[in-house]
């Protein structure tokens, strides 16, 4: 039982990591219309410069923010120099060209860092484990993770719906040249909506640093599990992001931990440790067809489209 | 009609009379490298060929088509290691499995559009890709060593490498006659017309979903085989095989060479995978010339230059190749 509640904690801190990374997918492919293979890339670029920033000024936390602007930047000139020439075309064309783009950034940053991985130490009041309930203990930096991760949540949510800017944002998702015909700059929006989607996929990066090895291609497998996470939730919804996260983060956890000792209760101990991985894998994946059987359009479809 | 004598006929048949001589003259040089490399490179032409039937005409945009070429791979791996030798059950099982599977998926995916559907199918390929790892008998992440080659009653020989080549070869040519005759069709008419407007198709009688279902399954079993060559070409499989950026890989194949275009993809697999080859002297010699020496590991950085290649190619030459050489005969 203690055993189970440590891995939903474990699951839910999956959970909200995939979150931060498909909520700034949603949020690209809702407003511009854009599907962002590269933004895996800067998941990674993220942890590379929180490892960096990190060992740069010898803070964690000052590392983290730091990181997270640069982030923040390096998605604006992404936009800049290259996304935004994909805008209006072919899905094809995004997926060719940002698949350009990983290639690219993975070269880029073995160039940069090396071909060796790196590593992020966490403050010493970090590693602890806190006592969660009567005789569980947890890491502490991983529920460090969940409140911060709800906290951005709140706030994006937040964001989106209670500013001016969030106003702007869900106007130039419904109709990009009404917006542009009020005056309001489209285009400095949209760079800033990629920025702030960057850097909800650096964050997500850098809070995994530590936990992880930071290396190369660290964005690719976490990406295509976000894929798996917006299309259960609905494409373009970020509450169908945050409920879907959820739920892919437990059951890919949980069904890691305890396919193979349930396996066991039915099979010989030796089919059942050749099957568990394969099965408990494929978990999620079928979890995703079930959906896409019964609701096409994912958990929470977006309201517009 | 066009005249059969233009730019692009005369390259392709070019392409396909040197491809034709190739193992001659690695036989009298004797230096069977570029042969290793074609044999490569007209087993995943092979598969980029199918990708274009469903991509190129019907405008299913597939980002899991390297599935297939695992699920193919590892039904002759898994077979050679449990005993069963003969090409003549391994080979036709690799192209069913595969076709099962482009059935289950197809039926789901098709449900969907656009989007999801590149997402969907990217999802599916890494399923099995993960299975495949999950295989501890087989090898699991390290992959597992085809010891003997596929035996076909002593008919074929596809222990030696030149009639491996030439095989390879003729299938290659036997897809593109395949593809070349579905697309003019009724049947791939259909597909055509679904991929500008499913409404309009299914208004006027045609039950899209059956005819798109059938072309997803017969771009699938095309792949499954080139899966089954390309174990048996490499004597190994492993989930490498089916990575996802395999399956990006053959898109930007069919993209590079022109998409709905029949030997575009083929040109498409050569141009790529020659490039992967060359790019890294290229890289080398250009940077000796700009620094005065050998910059030692420059060669490696060659996916630096592919990516924005790849980039531009989608921003100024959607026609691909195949459109750049149509467009010379016009003028």
């Amino acid at each position: 039982m203690l055993y189970f509640i440590e891995q939903c904690l474990n699951g839910i801190q999956l959970g909200m990591l995939l979150f931060l990374l498909a909520a700034g997918l949603t949020l690209i492919f809702g407003i511009m219309d854009l599907v962002n293979l590269a933004h895996g890339s800067l998941y990674m670029i993220g942890a590379y410069f929180a490892a960096t920033f990190a060992a740069w000024t010898g803070s964690f936390i000052a590392g983290a923010a730091l990181a997270l602007g640069a982030t923040l930047l390096v998605g604006m000139a992404l936009e800049v120099v290259a996304i935004r020439r994909l805008y209006g075309r072919d899905h094809l064309d995004h997926v060719l060209g940002t698949f350009g783009l990983i290639l690219f950034f993975n070269e880029l940053v073995r160039l940069i860092w090396g071909p060796a991985g790196m590593t992020l130490s966490l403050p010493s009041q970090m590693l602890s484990a806190v006592q969660v309930l009567p005789g569980v203990y947890y890491p502490a930096y991983r529920l460090v993770i969940i409140a911060t991760t709800l906290v951005v949540a709140l706030l994006l949510y937040i964001l989106v719906m209670r500013t001016r800017i969030g106003m702007l944002i869900r106007a130039g998702a419904s109709n990009r040249e009404m917006v542009g015909a009020l005056g309001i700059n489209i285009k400095l929006l949209y760079t800033l909506v990629f920025g702030l989607g960057a850097a909800l996929a650096g964050f997500a990066g850098l809070m995994q640093a530590p936990i992880l090895t930071v290396q190369i291609g660290m964005g690719e497998n976490i990406l295509i599990l976000a894929f798996v996470v917006i299309i259960i939730g609905g494409i373009g919804s970020i509450r169908g992001a945050f409920v879907a996260s959820i739920i892919v983060g437990l059951i890919d956890t949980i069904g890691r931990a305890f396919i193979p000792d349930i396996l066991r209760l039915f099979l010989s101990t030796n089919a059942a440790s050749s099957l568990g991985p394969s099965l408990s894998s494929m978990m999620i994946y079928m979890l995703m067809a079930a959906i896409l059987v019964f609701r096409p359009e994912g958990l929470f479809p977006a309201a517009s489209k | 009609m066009t005249a059969w004598f233009n730019a692009r006929n005369a390259f392709v048949a070019a392409l396909l009379a040197a491809l034709a001589l190739l193992p001659l003259y690695c036989s009298m040089t004797g230096n069977y490298f570029p042969m290793s490399l074609f044999t490569r490179i007209l087993v995943l032409a092979m598969a980029a060929v199918s990708l274009n039937l469903i991509m190129g005409f019907g405008g299913m945009v597939s980002f899991g088509h390297a599935a297939y070429l695992g699920i193919g791979g590892y039904v002759v791996g898994i077979l050679a290691k449990e005993g069963i030798g003969s090409g003549l059950v391994q080979w036709p099982l690799a192209i069913a499995m595969s076709g099962l599977f482009a059935l289950g998926v197809g039926a789901l995916c098709l449900r969907t559009r656009g989007v999801y559907f590149i997402m969907i199918t990217l999802a599916f390929a890494q399923m099995v890709y993960y299975v495949a790892i999950g295989l501890d008998r087989y090898g699991g992440d390290d992959g597992l060593t085809i010891y003997k080659r596929s035996t076909f009653g002593g008919v074929i020989d596809v222990s030696n490498n030149i009639v491996f080549y030439y095989l390879c070869f003729a299938l290659l040519l036997a897809t593109v006659y395949l593809v070349w005759r579905i697309v003019n069709s009724r049947f791939g008419l259909v597909i055509q017309g679904a991929r500008s407007n499913d409404r309009r198709m299914r208004a006027i009688g045609f039950p899209t979903f059956r005819y798109k279902l059938t072309c997803f399954v017969i771009a699938g079993m095309i792949c499954g085989l080139a899966g089954a060559l390309l174990a048996t070409h490499t004597n190994f499989i492993s989930p490498a095989m089916m990575h996802w950026t395999r399956s990006g890989d053959l898109i930007v194949m069919v993209v590079m060479g022109g998409m709905g275009s029949v030997v575009g993809p083929v040109i498409g697999a050569i141009v790529l995978l020659l490039l992967e080859e060359a790019l890294p002297p290229l890289i080398a010699v250009f940077t000796s010339v700009i620094a005065g020496h050998e910059v030692i590991g420059a060669r490696e950085y060659w996916q630096l230059i592919l990516g924005p290649m790849l980039l531009l190619i989608v921003l100024y030459a959607r026609g691909g190749i195949d459109g750049l050489l149509a467009s010379v005969r016009r003028g």
